[in-house]
Order: C-alpha cells, then sequence, then structure tokens
C-alpha cells in the first residue's frame, strides 16, 4: 500500500494498460450499436464510419417485419421454464451431494457440461420426432434444462458446503423433516447462491443455439434461430441484423450489470477455492 | 412413509437429477454408440442396417475428419494459450489500484455473457472486408485489407481472435480473484529480500497461482473443444471446409447429409476425445492439489 505514492509511474502504466484493454474488449458492442443506428447507405460509406443519424428504422422493422416480439417471448418461455426446473431438480440434489458427499453422483451431473451436446443431439431429433415433440416448448424446454441443471449443480454444491450444518440439525431437533427444514430453514437463506445459478442458468439458456435450432421450428424459435432469418437475403441487411443483435444481448448485458457482483462470484466461486 | 424420506434423503433429494441426466444424456449417448454400427438414412423407411466398425474405418479413411479433429485442436490450443498469458497479464494490472475498478470488472463481464451468435453476426460485420472497421482501420494505417474469414489461410486465426475477445476476460477475473486471495508473508518476504517485480512474479505469484490458473485453463478448454456458435454465425465451417471443426462437420454430416451412422461414429470419437482430455486434466489439478 504504502509504496504507490512513491511510483506514480506505475499508476499511469496499469491506468493506460487497463483502459486500453477495456475499450479493446468493448469496441465491438459499440460498433454493434453504432451500426444498429445506421441505414444502410451510412453503413457501407466507410469514409465517415460515425456518421450517423440515429433513426430507429432498423429496430421497427426488426420487429414489423421479422416479428421478433414473438421469438423474444419464446426465448423468456424457454429460459425462465428451463432455469426454473433445472432449481427444482439441481438445488435438492446440489445439497445432497454436498451434505452427504456423494462425489460420484456429482460427477455424473457435471459430466453433463463436459460432454459435447452434438453427441446427443441425433438420438434427440430422432427420438423427439418419433414423440411429436419438435418445434414445442416441452422439448425444447428438455433440452435447455440439461444446460441449467448441471450448471446450477456446479454452482450450489460449493455454496451448500459451506452452509453450518447447525442450523439444520436445530430445525431437525424442533421437529422438521429433511425435506421442510430444506425449504423453511437451507433455501431462505441460500439467498446468494440462488440468485447466482439463477442468472447465469438463465443466461446459457438465452445464449443456447445448437440445441434450439435442431428442436425448434417455426412456432418455437428463440433469438439465436431467430437472427439467422436476416442472412437468408442475398444482400445483408446489416442495420437490421445489429439492431437484431442488439435485442439479443441486451436482457443478458443488462441482467449481467445489475448482477455483477453474483456473476463473479458464480463464474469463478468453484475454481477458486482450492 | 416421512421416516422413509428421512432416511434415504440422500436418495430422494438425488434420483430426480440423476435419472433426469441418465434420459437426457447417458441413454442418447448409447444411442448414438449403437447408431455408430449401423448404416442409416432418416429419410427412407428401411431400418437400421448393422455394418459393424465400418463407419469408422470409413471415418479414420476420411481426409475431412483428419482436417477437423487437427483444426479442433489447433482451436483449442492456440485461443486459450493466448487466452490463459493475456488473462494473467490483464489479471495482475487489474490487481492494481486505479480508478473505476469495480467498473470496469463489471464491464469485462460482458463478452462473454453475451449472446455467442450475436456476437459472431457483429464480428461478421467487423470482419467485412469492404465496410468492416478492421480493414478500416488497416486502410488508415496505410496497410492493405484482409480477407479475414474468407482466406482459407486466415480465416483459423481470425476465429481464434473472436474467441479470445470473447474469453480472456473469463480467464482475467478467475485469475483476478486467485490474486486476491493469495497470502501477504511471500510477498513481504521477497519484499525484503530485495527480489524485483519479475522475480518475484516468477517464483511466489505463478506458483502460488497454479491452481487458480489451471481451474481456469481447464473450463476454458472444456468450452473451446466443443465451440460451435461462432463458428457457425460466422463461416459455417468456410471457406471450403477452412474452418470446419469436427463439431461443425458432425453437425453438417448429421444433420444436413443426414449420414446418421457415419455422423454417429464421428460424435462418439468427438465424445471420447472430449471426455479423455477433460478427464486428464482434472486428474492433473487433483495432482496439482485441487479439489473440483
Amino acid at each position: 500500500m504504502s509504496g504507490r505514492k512513491q511510483k506514480p509511474f506505475k499508476i499511469t502504466v496499469t491506468h493506460i494498460g487497463v483502459y486500453l484493454s477495456l475499450i479493446l474488449f468493448l469496441l465491438p458492442f459499440l460498433w454493434m450499436i453504432l451500426a444498429s443506428f445506421k441505414t444502410q447507405v451510412q453503413i457501407l460509406n466507410t469514409e465517415n464510419i460515425f456518421s450517423i443519424t440515429a433513426n430507429l428504422d432498423n429496430y421497427i422493422s426488426v420487429f414489423e417485419e421479422y416479428a421478433f416480439l414473438k421469438f423474444i417471448i419464446n426465448s423468456f418461455i424457454v429460459g425462465i421454464l428451463s432455469t426454473f426446473f433445472g432449481l427444482v431438480l439441481g438445488l435438492p440434489a446440489a445439497y445432497a451431494i454436498a451434505k452427504y458427499k456423494q462425489e460420484g453422483l456429482g460427477l455424473l451431473i457435471l459430466v453433463a457440461r463436459i460432454v459435447p451436446g452434438i453427441s446427443f443431439l441425433i438420438p434427440w431429433f430422432i427420438i423427439f420426432s418419433r414423440m411429436q415433440l419438435i418445434d414445442t416448448y416441452t422439448a425444447l424446454i428438455l433440452s435447455h434444462m440439461l444446460v441449467t441443471m448441471p450448471f446450477i449443480v456446479w454452482v450450489m454444491i460449493p455454496f451448500f458446503e459451506g452452509l453450518p450444518s447447525a442450523l439444520e440439525e436445530s430445525a431437525r431437533i424442533d421437529g422438521c423433516t429433511i425435506p421442510s427444514a430444506f425449504i423453511r430453514i437451507i433455501l431462505p437463506i441460500s439467498g446468494p447462491g440462488i440468485i447466482t445459478s439463477t442468472i447465469l442458468a438463465f443466461i446459457f439458456s438465452w445464449n443456447n443455439f445448437m440445441f434450439s435450432i435442431i428442436l425448434a421450428g417455426e412456432k418455437t424459435k428463440t433469438l439465436p434461430i431467430a437472427v439467422f432469418n436476416f442472412l437468408s437475403y442475398s444482400e445483408i441487411n446489416w442495420g437490421g441484423l445489429m439492431a437484431a443483435s442488439v435485442i439479443i444481448t441486451a436482457p443478458v448485458l443488462i441482467l449481467a450489470l445489475f448482477a455483477q457482483r453474483y456473476i463473479i462470484a458464480g463464474l469463478t466461486g468453484g475454481s477458486v477455492k482450492g | 412413509m416421512i421416516n422413509w424420506i428421512d432416511r434415504n434423503i440422500k436418495w430422494v433429494f438425488t434420483m430426480p437429477a440423476v435419472i433426469f441426466v441418465a434420459l437426457m444424456m447417458v441413454l442418447p449417448v448409447g444411442y448414438t454408440f449403437w447408431l455408430s454400427f449401423h448404416n442409416w438414412n432418416m429419410s427412407n423407411i428401411d431400418p437400421p442396417l448393422w455394418v459393424a466398425f465400418k463407419n469408422y474405418q470409413v471415418l479414420f479413411n476420411d481426409p475431412l475428419f483428419i482436417k477437423s479433429l487437427w483444426l479442433m485442436l489447433y482451436f483449442t490450443v492456440a485461443s486459450v494459450l493466448i487466452e490463459t498469458i493475456l488473462g494473467i497479464g490483464l489479471a495482475i494490472m487489474m490487481n492494481q489500484h486505479f480508478i473505476g475498478k469495480g467498473l470496469v470488472k463489471t464491464l469485462f463481464l460482458l463478452p462473454m455473457v453475451a449472446t455467442p451468435v450475436a456476437v459472431g453476426l457483429v464480428w461478421v460485420l467487423i470482419y467485412e472486408p469492404n465496410i468492416g472497421i478492421a480493414n478500416v482501420f488497416l486502410n488508415k494505417l496505410g496497410l492493405p485489407g484482409l480477407e479475414w474469414l474468407t482466406s482459407p489461410d486466415l480465416v483459423m486465426p481470425s476465429l481464434i481472435l473472436i474467441d479470445v475477445w470473447e474469453w480472456t476476460p473469463m480467464i482475467a477475473l478467475i485469475v483476478l480473484a486467485g490474486l486476491v486471495s493469495l497470502p501477504r508473508d511471500p510477498f513481504e518476504a521477497a519484499m525484503i529480500d530485495g527480489a524485483n517485480s519479475w522475480q518475484t512474479f516468477w517464483k511466489i505469484t505463478l506458483p502460488l497461482l497454479k491452481p487458480t490458473i489451471y481451474s481456469a485453463v481447464l473450463l476454458r478448454m472444456i468450452d473451446a473443444l466443443k465451440t460451435f456458435d461462432i463458428i457457425y454465425a460466422t463461416t459455417q465451417g468456410g471457406p471450403g471446409t477452412a474452418s470446419q471443426t469436427i463439431n461443425i462437420y458432425g453437425y453438417v454430416l448429421g444433420f444436413q447429409y443426414f449420414k446418421i451412422g457415419q455422423a454417429s461414429a464421428l460424435l462418439m470419437v468427438f465424445f471420447l476425445i472430449v471426455l479423455s482430455i477433460s478427464i486428464f486434466t482434472i486428474l492433473l489439478r487433483k495432482r496439482a492439489g485441487v479439489s473440483l
């Protein structure tokens, strides 16, 4: 601490380094937002890349011509429900694995995070086709749960391991069964962990592309699939494409900004412990 | 009944999740394994035909498969290596005192949570040869523009650059969290012994950070091997097959050509490679004294 004041040069280097990297990492977002307000003519003109007349035409066309509202709703339905059911299955599992040291079971569920999704996509496609579940929310929610649930377990195991066991024991002495102690005592004090895992699970479902591209159809298309509608034309509608990209990323970026504390903890928590 | 639930709570709580994983992952992977020994075209009504190891034989004589394997490894090793080096550097810078630290840390989260498909499409615009900012920038410097995504030689480095942009912040934030939790004593001792900052970094910081770096690399590597969204959104494996990693090739075989048996054999090999690399790294990590 005391050494820093004597080395003003070092502070400057740090400042320049950090801010410069930050600008580099934010530039594509800036570019996306700028282009989303430009007309096609302004995008094609590279002489003056900052000339924009800030109009909302691209955004209007995303909703009017490409009916994006439906896809936004689809993404929310699949994201919210797959996260919810992921919590229903994942929270008790994580708790039991943490409390009874069921490392084998923990590993089985975590393997779902390692295995490449595409290695079970053909069977899913065959089975869901036979059950006539292609282009239904059921198929999408079930598939996205294989993303959300293992992630929730992964975040919650170290969290539950950190809880003092005296809490549950005192509830047991008061006559609670384990499931009711879990619901009444454990879950309410696990707020931060549950928020972290919920937000991250939702983000992963929202961003998921591979499962949806196979299992979704016209009725249930989610945003990452719908954005490809823009590429089917001979000339790419860049402004519309960038407006759509802004619309897709905005919810997760806003969520990340609001919950940054939790997200950093969730992404780094398990890995720094050792 | 209630007693029975309490006595068997560790099964009551875990079984729904385990059964779900078994139904959604273990059985389907088994089904893919079974399909990999068959010849089957989904579009006709003939049942799958047993062909033993023929699909695997074809696969290992397929130059595109060998190439896709190589591209996957090239992409993973190059991305993760660059991200690790840059991430550690960034973390060390961010571990200093500077104005707006909290906000900067938050903003670094954005690349990794942004929807990969949207990220890919933005980079398609950035790399666009005529109107993309990458070439506009090069031209302003008096340099000729590059064919970022359309030249077979440049496409992989261009994709690696996107991955580096997207994931260096994650390595940086994990390493930063590790740096913050390091004990103070070794650093104070080094200062008293008169070590310069370079020596301190190599002899103290890096060894102490080893478990954290292992974790970050493992996480990143598992995902880099499976990269799909970014490649699909930017090049779909092209130009030609210049960026067709095994993940993309499997998708093409299975869902564009409907060569189910062939695709299944490829996916089983892919599955085994990712699983064994992951297990190998987890074991390495265990030896380094880190719990999973």
